[in-house]
């Protein structure tokens, strides 16, 4: 018997001195002073940002790549890897790099690469394609300076280097941006303030990324895009975690430094918590808006696409999807409130539910019942509220609602759809985007209106499709506000898109650390660590 | 016994193939196309239309499947769709995770509720069974993302102690490897211990009343000994099938605790893969997963044999 308890105490020790190893660990999750651990909304599987228009993707664009031009928090275009001088006819365009950049492997950044790099971004990005009919030649003069002839002069070249969102014209090395833009690059070399570390990458999960030593930030402050990206860390990681209430309990208890997304629902929790910042970082933010197919009955009749818009009311969306008033605002216009080119006509029906004014649009377009097809995705929480919304409202105006519950990746395939609904097509969706990419009508897909070679939902209206390239040809802001202004009345009346109000996502960041740049996109230069 | 083994795994080769045949066919016919995931949501179809081709996702569907088996039958499970990876490395990355968490949750619910089951059993109906059994209803009954949270509440950011997410791989120390992954094997094993617990009180019940017990207590053998020895070993066929069912279930499901953990296992894997159509990690995934309960039923109706030499094949 002694042995037994002999044999039980040696083990019981054994355990208490497991324990006792195990215990001080706990407290070792504390980042190092050089690494920022970032949670990001979701994991990068997609690395090439001129195939894809992810918005991670994108995010990881920024870290090793750089832009040719940057744009400021006024929404001026700033010189960035580059310098230009513009002829006083307005069609040629000569940029001149600027000295000291290098790409990842040493090597200098030539003309030559930027002038690949454009070609393969232009054949695939709205604003590139647009800009494309109206080039002539993009070729180098020597190894620091190219130049962009046009056929007529346009804005576009400017908005286009400087674009800061899906897509941005990242320069790359020309061996690497002569891959087909319809295949995934697979070499990532880049001349951005970080270097992406391939070793430690694992799909989905985690990325790395090192400070670039030999970047040199340029002098300016930094602003959105343009200015210093001056690198204060070693070393930043990003992580994927599924589960957010997750995120949130590891940036209290110091294994995060940063999550770039806060659920609303989440949001009391870190608000209440020591040491930890909830913060707009995009104070831009988002749209959310629906989307009507203008192929099949009912919505190929505009007074039908009407009454949906009089029908909904903004509001009721955003209380359900985001519920603090904070963080969201109700906003007519279809490039968005804030941005320069944001035009609010038609808000007084197309805010607020006015169930009368739909039923009687309804009666006067003939509307026999013809079901809509309602897509609803369940499994993302900022797509899900305005299904729900939308489906009760189309029901009380005399929709016959059918919805269709899906997961968002279904939706996004069935948008290509242009079978009729009955066929497995679609009458109606909803999505968002953020307003940084939707204040021009290039940026903003939802403004393509060519029919059924535009955006989902394949609207027909030839004079909108005429203004965006009065617009491309604009020589001014004050002339492209002007195009814009009409634009919206346009969209408006016609339906072709109906805004269902904006918000804005709140980032939470551990009080130890500053300096996370407030921008439309997700940005790691300049964010410094204050205390240890 | 060695001819009935190597039946058993020649007997996995069609099973696996229709597996395959199966899968394949199933994903095909499921809406959801990897190229506009590639792509992004703002893609024209033009654009779309183009990657499939690079994808190689035009070509009809039989094409498609003879191209995948011949990969097969070459030993290659292909690349992901989405990130370019080959499946045979992302499958790689993330079973350490996975196995490391099933096998400490298996360790510690045969550590916990084997003992637990004997104990309840040898008094049916007194206070220490039915207290036993109130555990095993709520290792059931409460979910395992409530144990979770709780442990991570009361044991991460109240005391201290463990870490809330994490996986620490084993290369890089034993300390680090087991400090993170104790929350999670203890809020795994709150169901399979009150399920194990369950079976063993029960088979041990069943036995306790045959006659090589009463024997083994008329020859004055111990109560632990005819517990252990005489009644544990004859009520061990059950239990060690339910730990068997337990073990495949570890390995393939257990997505819940890997994402309330962040924890970059193969259950995560699965959720992102479907999610995103990637259809050769899919597809790799579900084979592994096959050939995993394949593999584990084998291994258990071996098991079979050293319990009961009664068994033969």
């Amino acid at each position: 018997m002694m042995q037994t308890y002999g044999r039980f105490f040696r083990h019981a020790r054994a355990l208490l001195c497991a324990a006792a190893v195990m215990v001080p660990m706990a407290g070792h999750s504390v980042a190092q002073a050089e690494t920022l651990r970032a949670v990001m909304q979701s994991g990068l599987r997609v690395m090439d940002p001129v195939l894809s228009t992810a918005f991670l993707t994108r995010n990881h664009g920024y870290m090793i790549y750089d832009t040719l031009l940057g744009v400021d928090s006024d929404f001026k275009v700033q010189p960035q890897m580059a310098s230009w001088t513009v002829s006083e006819d307005g069609k040629l365009y000569t940029f001149t790099l600027r000295d000291g950049l290098k790409w990842h492997d040493g090597e200098p950044v030539t003309a030559e690469d930027a002038v690949v790099s454009l070609k393969r971004w232009a054949e695939v990005d709205t604003t590139g394609q647009a800009l494309m009919t109206m080039v002539e030649g993009i070729d180098a003069v020597d190894d620091k300076s190219f130049e962009i002839k046009l056929s007529q002069p346009t804005t576009l070249v400017l908005s286009g280097l400087s674009k800061l969102s899906s897509r941005p014209a990242f320069i790359m090395p020309k061996r690497i941006a002569e891959t087909p833009s319809s295949e995934p690059i697979t070499e990532f070399v880049g001349s951005g303030p970080f270097k992406f570390v391939e070793a430690e990458f694992q799909p989905g999960i985690s990325v790395v990324y090192e400070k670039n030593e030999d970047y040199v930030p340029r002098d300016e402050p930094s602003s959105w895009t343009a200015g210093g990206k001056v690198v204060n860390v070693d070393r930043v990681e990003w992580v994927t975690m599924p589960d957010q209430m997750t995120a949130i309990n590891a940036l209290q208890n110091g294994e995060v430094d940063f999550i770039q997304e806060v659920p609303f629902d989440l949001l009391p929790l870190v608000e209440a918590a020591d040491g930890i910042k909830a913060e707009v970082m995009d104070e831009l933010g988002a749209w959310t808006y629906f989307r009507m197919n203008h192929l099949y009955p009912p919505f190929d009749n505009k007074l039908v696409r009407q009454a949906a818009m009089a029908a909904v009311g903004q509001e009721d969306v955003l209380k359900l999807l985001v519920g603090n008033p904070d963080f969201y605002q109700t906003c007519g216009a279809v490039m968005g409130c804030g941005n320069p080119n944001g035009d609010e006509y038609g808000a007084e029906w197309v805010v607020n539910s006015d169930i009368e004014r739909a039923q009687s649009l309804l009666k006067e377009a003939g509307y026999d019942g013809t079901p809509v097809v309602l897509l609803q995705p369940t499994d993302i929480a900022m797509l899900a509220a305005q299904p729900i919304v939308l489906g009760d409202a189309l029901r009380k105006a005399g929709f016959t609602v059918e919805m269709k519950t899906m997961d968002w990746q279904t939706v996004v395939t069935q948008q290509g759809n242009q079978n009729a609904p009955s066929e497995g097509g679609w009458n109606i969706f909803s999505t968002y985007s953020i307003l940084a990419t939707s204040g021009d009508p290039f940026g903003n897909t939802t403004l393509s209106t060519a029919g059924r070679s535009s955006w989902a939902g394949w609207p027909d209206v030839p004079e909108i499709e005429a203004l965006r390239l009065d617009y491309a040809r604009a020589a001014t802001p004050e002339e492209q506000k002007e195009i814009a202004v009409k634009i919206q009345k346009l969209a408006i009346d016609e339906g072709v898109v109906g805004p269902l109000g904006q918000f804005r996502i709140p980032a939470a960041y551990s009080t130890e650390w500053t300096g996370f740049p407030k921008a439309p996109v997700t940005l790691f230069w300049n964010v410094q660590k204050t205390a240890e | 016994m060695f001819p009935y083994v190597i039946k058993r795994v020649l007997a996995t080769i069609p099973v696996m193939t229709m597996v395959a045949v199966v899968v394949f066919a199933m994903l095909r016919l499921t809406p959801g196309d990897p190229a506009a995931i590639l792509a992004g949501d703002d893609a024209s179809g033009a654009q779309l239309e183009q990657i499939r081709r690079t994808m190689g996702l035009d070509q009809p569907i039989l094409t498609q499947l003879f191209v995948w088996l011949k990969q097969l039958l070459q030993g290659d499970l292909g690349v992901s769709l989405i990130s370019g990876t080959p499946v045979v490395s992302m499958i790689g990355s993330r079973v350490a995770p996975t196995i490391s968490l099933a096998l400490a949750t298996i360790v510690l619910t045969i550590i916990v509720a084997v003992p637990m089951g004997v104990v309840a059993a040898r008094r049916p109906g007194k206070l220490l069974d039915r207290t036993v059994m109130t555990f095993s209803v709520m290792g059931f009954s409460i979910p395992t993302f409530v144990i979770g949270y709780l442990l991570i509440y009361l044991l991460s950011l109240k005391l201290g102690w463990f870490p809330v997410q994490g996986y620490s791989p084993i290369e890089k120390g034993i300390g680090p490897f087991l400090h993170r992954l104790v929350l999670p094997t203890i809020a795994l094993s709150g169901i399979y211990v009150a399920l194990v617990a369950r079976i063993t009180r029960s088979s041990v019940i069943d036995v306790m009343g045959e006659d090589y017990i009463r024997t083994a207590r008329a020859k004055g053998a111990r109560e632990s000994t005819v517990l252990l020895r005489h009644a544990l070993r004859n009520a061990a066929v059950p239990i060690v099938t339910v730990i068997g069912i337990g073990v495949a279930s570890l390995i393939t499901g257990v997505v819940v605790t890997e994402s309330v953990f962040n924890l970059p296992g193969l259950g995560r894997l699965v959720v992102e893969a479907v999610l995103a159509r990637d259809y050769p990690v899919i597809q790799g995934l579900i084979l592994l997963f096959s050939f995993t309960y394949v593999l584990i039923n084998l291994t258990v109706d071996i098991l079979y044999t050293v319990f009961d030499p009664r068994i033969r094949y």
